[in-house]
């Protein structure tokens, strides 16, 4: 049964990138050099034998080619579609390195998991029952990889999220014209197929479960609790109807309806990739004029230059090195009082002007989850983020973590390749081999 | 300009490109249309008692995306009728005085020959070429390649050919023998002016591995075909050669088998070909991919400064030698440039499994592989594999040994440098 609404303002949004036909398939896979040792593997999280798949693919073996695939990343159907290729695998193509333009990766592993998806090929079982539990919190990518592996080793799985929608943000915050919610819960579903995976939704850990009581249900626990809500500006009306945070104001739009109805002018606060996705949406929602205001400057972004090309290709503004230092408007926002930043994001004095805008987007980063993880004795914290060594586990023994609340925010790959990591440590800490 | 004008055993057209006797010269309109688009000469699709063919006829093999390196036909001789060709034959001589039409024959009696060769020749053949070739179907009636494989045979109907024939006889051979030289000598003590070839090879071109059937499928069925297009040129380039080389062969040779680009035909002549033919691009491609070839035989003509084609035929013949006298003493390694490298390592994966593990990664962590030249052979595979033109280059290595092949040393006459990668 699908908990995802029907309705969903993001349904207006198609693929940016299409998928290939068969034909453009094997074209694309037959240019592959089949490198050695390639780049383009070691430029991949999960380390997915990319020459191999796509190899698969050009002699039409695209079963073979998916199980390489999902061997490595179970989440491999999603990351086609959201992984920011043109910095990974795709980036390093050595054909790049020669003026060739470099092998479609991307759309070769969706051409790859979408067939798979379609056929319902299944790759992988349960191992035989150890008789452990592991409790995930957070169903978001790092623990749906993490659950599928421990599966695959027959520990029980019981997944714990405060939302009613399972998948995290590939649900609930990946930008529409890569993949719209429902496409998240078919792999949800593709994922949970491996069967022995509990979900419970709508619990909060620390809330509506006692750490302790979660505790003393598992064996081991593994974090993937991502992170908190957008971090809102501290400024003179800020509170004011118009403003939103932009992870917010995505997840109401991809899970059901928004209304962009008379918003004419707006402004997204930010540089990173939330702020592009969300300058980028707001334009397919069609808001007639969306500009980025960035206390930086286009060269020092952190938002991917591909990504922000495809704004301005959208025709979205960009108004760089300002600060808002009030909002203002009569119960709703109409206008931003900006301060012009020198390019040390220093305040230029007398710099101050309005930048009018009905609708605002806060893109200025996430919280950390760590008051919320204070109930579990023995974490320690970096900068908000969970420590953990290389194997994923944490300092409170049995503890493991993973995606952005370890990482402090990066993509649905490197959470997928933490899960995966998490859970061969957790198998080996449960007495595997 | 280099001056293309072709005299291949007395048949002369304005240049060495011909289509070969095969489907794109089937009829007068396609040999007139080719004409036009600057073929110098046609055989036209072998003439005899009019057969009937099967659904389907051709296959091809697919390498990596690239569709019909290889190609295979199992379609007959002519299946129009005799009048009708011969009298195409002669509107497009009459139409086209200068380029050279040679007529492919293939029947059974003295009688049957000398009667085809007589309406041939008066419709106005510059030539004639005997299919002593076809691997399929005809050979299977006693005629094609049941006769090129029997030299007695082969000689007795060249010389009724040639005794009936006042125009030049090119004799077309099998490639389906164990050495080519035989069959070519047979040919010339029959009397003919020049041979042709290569023709088909036997092959099974694939398999449909869901019906279970050869391919091409004619209903439940295959049969086996002709090989031809690009992948059979090496075949080829040998039999030509060898031809080419036997001191006791001297008639001309028009080349066939994969002939594709002016590079192919320049390889064909080099080896002792005074004419070129071309059936599988052209029936990939169509007429049009001799433009490329003209300006492309003529700039390579300009470059090596031949002004005709009499003075490249044969060019590379002396070079082509045997294995024993080879110098063994001729050392090369790889030589990789860090520059254009792009760090496939693709050449350290086809050393390390295909040849003497002696290219590895960078140990100093840069993509661009180093080579052991202590223990480099000189094989040439890393070069073959690398994508980028001239990253990889085979270098000559001064090893203070003189020239010393196999047959010397066997002789007492030379000293061989220590072996390299034999361990």
């Amino acid at each position: 049964m699908s908990k995802i609404a029907k309705e969903r303002a993001e349904s207006v949004f198609t693929d940016f990138k299409a998928a290939y036909t068969p034909q453009q398939a094997l074209v694309e896979a037959n240019r592959c050099l089949f490198c050695s040792d390639a780049p383009c593997i070691q430029a991949c999280p999960t380390g997915i034998d990319i020459p191999q798949f796509i190899r698969k693919i050009a002699t039409a073996n695209v079963k073979g080619s998916a199980r390489t695939i999902f061997d490595s990343n179970i989440l491999g159907m999603s990351c086609a579609r959201v992984c920011p290729v043109e910095v990974l695998c795709v980036g390093k193509c050595v054909y790049g390195e020669m003026g060739v333009p470099p092998i479609q990766i991307g759309k070769l592993q969706r051409y790859a998991t979408d067939i798979a998806f379609e056929q319902g090929w299944r790759f992988f079982t349960a191992g035989p029952d150890s008789g452990k539990s592991v409790g995930l919190v957070g169903a978001g990518p790092a623990s749906l990889a993490a659950a599928h592996e421990l599966r695959r080793h027959g520990h029980g799985c019981t997944i714990y999220d405060k939302r009613p929608v399972v998948g995290g943000l590939n649900t609930t915050g990946v930008a529409p014209y890569k993949m719209r919610a429902d496409r998240s819960e078919q792999e949800v579903e593709w994922v949970l197929g491996i069967g022995g995976i509990a979900v419970e939704s709508g619990v909060e850990v620390g809330k509506d479960l006692a750490w302790d009581e979660l505790r003393s249900r598992h064996d081991a626990l593994f974090l993937g609790v991502g992170l908190g809500p957008d971090t809102l500006m501290d400024v003179p009306g800020a509170d004011l109807d118009g403003i939103h945070g932009a992870v917010e104001l995505i997840e109401r739009f991809k899970l059901g309806a928004v209304d962009l109805q008379g918003v004419e002018r707006a402004v997204v606060v930010g540089g990173g990739n939330t702020a592009v996705d969300a300058v980028r949406e707001l334009r397919g929602l069609g808001v007639a004029e969306v500009t980025m205001l960035y206390r930086g400057t286009e060269p020092k972004m952190s938002g991917y230059a591909h990504e922000w090309s495809a704004a301005k290709d959208q025709g979205v503004r960009a108004h760089w090195q300002a600060q808002p230092v009030a909002f203002e408007g009569a119960g709703r926002v109409e206008r931003i009082r900006c301060l012009r930043l020198d390019d040390r994001k220093q305040p230029i004095a007398g710099s101050e002007h309005v930048v009018e805008a009905d609708l605002v987007l806060l893109a200025i980063g996430q919280s950390k989850l760590e008051s919320l993880l204070q109930g579990l004795p023995g974490l320690s914290f970096e900068r908000g983020r969970v420590v953990v060594d290389e194997h994923q586990a944490t300092t409170a023994p049995g503890v493991y973590a993973g995606g952005d609340c370890a990482n402090g925010g990066k993509e649905v790959v490197n959470a997928a390749a933490e899960g995966k990591r998490a859970a061969l440590a957790i198998h080996a800490f449960l007495g595997g081999s | 300009m280099p001056d293309l004008s072709t005299n291949c055993a007395g048949i002369r057209s304005p240049n060495p490109f011909w289509l070969a006797s095969a489907p794109p010269a089937n009829s007068g309109a396609q040999v007139q249309r080719a004409f036009d688009h600057g073929w110098g000469g046609a055989v036209w699709k072998t003439l005899g008692v009019p057969i009937q063919n099967v659904s389907s006829r051709f296959g091809a093999v697919d390498v990596r995306g690239t569709k019909a390196v290889g190609f295979n036909n199992i379609e007959l001789i002519t299946d129009r009728a005799l009048d009708v060709n011969f009298r195409e034959i002669y509107e497009t001589k009459k139409k086209y005085p200068k380029h050279a039409v040679v007529v492919s024959l293939m029947v059974e009696t003295r009688q049957e020959w000398e009667e085809i060769i007589k309406r041939a020749v008066d419709s106005g053949a510059d030539g004639l070429e005997l299919n002593f070739g076809c691997p399929h179907g005809m050979c299977e009636r006693g005629m094609g390649s049941a006769v090129g494989q029997e030299p007695k045979v082969n000689q007795e109907i060249t010389s009724w050919a040639v005794e009936f024939s006042p125009v030049p006889v090119l004799v077309k051979l099998t490639p389906n023998v164990s050495d080519i030289v035989p069959h070519g000598l047979a040919a010339q003590a029959g009397g003919a002016h020049g041979v042709a070839l290569i023709n088909t090879i036997k092959s099974i071109i694939g398999v449909d591995i869901d019906r279970m059937v050869p391919l091409p499928r004619v209903g439940g069925r295959s049969t086996n075909g002709g090989y031809c297009g690009s992948a059979v040129k090496p075949i080829a380039l040998h039999m030509v050669a060898q031809l080419a080389r036997n001191p006791q062969f001297d008639i001309p040779i028009s080349g066939i088998g994969g002939v594709a680009t002016w590079r192919d035909a320049v390889e064909f002549i080099l080896l002792g070909s005074s004419s070129v033919q071309v059936c599988t691009e052209v029936m990939l491609r169509g007429y049009r991919i001799v433009e490329d070839m003209i300006e492309g035989l003529q700039e390579y003509m300009r470059g090596h400064g031949f002004d005709t084609i009499d003075q490249m035929v044969g060019k590379a013949v002396p070079a082509y030698s045997e294995w024993g006298d080879l110098d063994l003493n001729y050392e090369t390694v790889a030589k990789i440039d860090a520059q254009s490298c792009i760090g496939c390592q693709l050449c350290v994966v086809a050393c390390h499994d295909g040849a003497h593990q002696c290219i590895h990664p960078n140990a100093s962590g840069s993509r661009v592989p180093t080579v052991d030249e202590s223990e480099c052979v000189g094989c040439n595979l890393c070069q073959i594999v690398c994508p980028v033109p001239g990253c990889i280059s085979m270098e000559a290595v001064d090893n203070g040994y003189s020239r010393g092949s196999w047959n010397e040393f066997v002789a007492g006459e030379a000293k061989l440098r220590p072996k390299k990668g034999a361990h």
